[in-house]
């Protein structure tokens, strides 16, 4: 067997999983719809003063991408479970990690970057300002990844577990609790014309310390699951 | 010194060495709780901004360093675990959490019930609140993983690894205070200045922590015994310890 490069590998992982996706477009859709219905429900619930909707836009919006992103996580790894495909990757030369990072970053081109494209136009509807949808847009840019990369973890140790659903409710959406804080912290700053620089710094750390521990710590959350 | 310390990775040295240990933590427990808070309610004066209300510290501040502490202890148990593959150290961590929840949750009731008068309300959405919060969350997340996997190998390592993540939420509650600027008061205990309240309110809150100390490794000794009394209840030893009269 001729030894393959980091980067192919990589590469590999990530159109595998694009390709798998594209064949099954509902569940995308799935979690985009409900990241379009749970934020249309806040006004429905709440009431329609355009200045009660904008104050409330950055939490709702925020605490809708949590929550569709959770409601996403448990396909992350689930399938590759049951067909044993996840063995092979656990067996394969390649580093488990950049195997895993390549699933979690397909997995945000899937889930996450469309809430992201998606959002400005909820915003709207929220009578948001330029300049709050501009920032709400670089936040979730830089926070959604986040929240898969956090969540790969819960989902790698939930997996196969019985009533993993909720339990992955239960154990990523407290490691999630920096970004929404942070996140919906910049729209609000834009919003009352602040800068925001301060926190998206944050979110781009934040972003930077899951990068750098999460796909690490999904790998042996992966390899504790299939001993 | 030929004492070798190891023994007391194997569960049934420490089931032994638990037992004996366990009630005399428990009654020093009692003891300075007993003291603490004679002091914290006879001796120490009344606060002259807050009057009694601050007498909750005595158990208020000493919950919320165990919650705090309990964990860090918990997540170093299970990075023992998960490096040097103890059996003994899995099951130390299980018997912590359920400790360093109550202490969490005592924590939260206690610091509503100081703020309703000092602050005005039972709750603000400060940095340090919503960290315990999030505590009280990791605590119970830990918890739930543990008892969703009926493997016992794979809920150990599981919820080890997930005890070392929500690790990284620690430092946040202690510089939480310095991040976000707060309704909290900031510390008033330290070891580098002069503490701002009197002595006697000083000895109340440190006999109270001593007590939550022993307290805290009196039952997860009991807790402990009993876990290992569950894992190994195939083994001779156990079999019998249960059939000997106790």
């Amino acid at each position: 067997m001729t030894a393959i490069g980091l980067a192919p590998v990589f590469a590999a992982v990530v159109r595998r999983d694009l390709t798998l996706a594209l064949r099954r477009r509902s569940d995308v859709l799935t979690t985009l719809f409900f990241f379009v219905i749970v934020v249309s429900l806040f006004p429905l619930g709440v009431g329609t003063q355009s200045n009660i909707l904008r104050s409330i836009a950055p939490g709702v919006v925020w605490v809708a991408a949590l929550l569709a992103s959770m409601l996403a996580l448990v396909r992350l790894f689930a399938s590759d479970f049951d067909d044993g495909t996840l063995e092979q990757l656990t067996l394969s030369p390649q580093p488990l990690v950049l195997l895993v990072a390549g699933k979690v970053l397909a997995h945000w081109l899937v889930s996450g970057l469309p809430l992201v494209l998606i959002a400005p136009l909820l915003g709207l509807q929220f009578d948001l300002p330029a300049a709050a949808l501009r920032t709400m847009t670089v936040a979730l840019l830089l926070g959604t990844p986040c929240l898969s990369l956090i969540g790969a973890v819960g989902a790698a140790l939930t997996l196969g577990v019985r009533g993993a659903g909720g339990l992955l409710a239960l154990l990523v959406l407290p490691l999630y609790i920096p970004v929404l804080i942070f996140g919906a912290g910049a729209v609000s700053a834009a919003l009352d014309g602040m800068s925001v620089n301060g926190q998206l710094s944050v979110l781009g750390a934040l972003l930077l310390i899951a990068l750098a521990l999460a796909p690490w710590a999904a790998a042996t959350a992966l390899r504790i699951a299939l001993e | 010194m030929s004492l070798n310390l190891w023994r007391y990775a194997s569960p049934q040295t420490f089931y032994r060495f638990a037992g004996t240990l366990a009630p005399w933590f428990l009654g020093l427990a009692a003891a300075l709780t007993a003291a603490g808070l004679y002091i914290g309610f006879f001796v120490a004066p009344t606060d002259f901004q807050q009057g009694q209300a601050y007498r909750i510290i005595f158990i208020h501040v000493p919950a919320a360093w165990m919650s705090m502490f309990i964990y860090v202890v918990m997540a170093f148990w299970c990075a023992v675990g998960l490096a040097l593959n103890t059996r003994l150290s899995f099951m130390m961590a299980l018997a912590l959490a359920p400790t360093g929840a109550m202490f969490t949750f005592v924590a939260l009731w206690t610091g509503a019930l100081w703020g309703k008068p000092t602050w005005g309300t039972w709750w603000v959405w400060d940095a340090r609140l919503t960290s315990e919060l999030i505590l009280l969350f990791l605590y119970i997340g830990f918890l739930s993983l543990h008892a969703a996997i009926d493997d016992v190998r794979r809920a150990d390592r599981a919820a080890a690894l997930l005890a070392l993540v929500g690790a990284v939420n620690v430092p946040i509650i202690y510089f939480s205070v310095q991040w976000w600027s707060t309704l909290h008061q900031g510390a008033s205990v330290s070891l580098t200045r002069a503490p701002s309240m009197a002595a006697t309110m000083l000895v109340g809150m440190l006999l109270m922590s001593l007590a939550a100390w022993m307290y805290a490794i009196g039952v997860s000794f009991l807790r402990l015994r009993s876990i290992v009394l569950e894992r190994e209840s195939g083994a001779d030893w156990v079999r019998e310890l249960l059939r000997a009269p106790a």
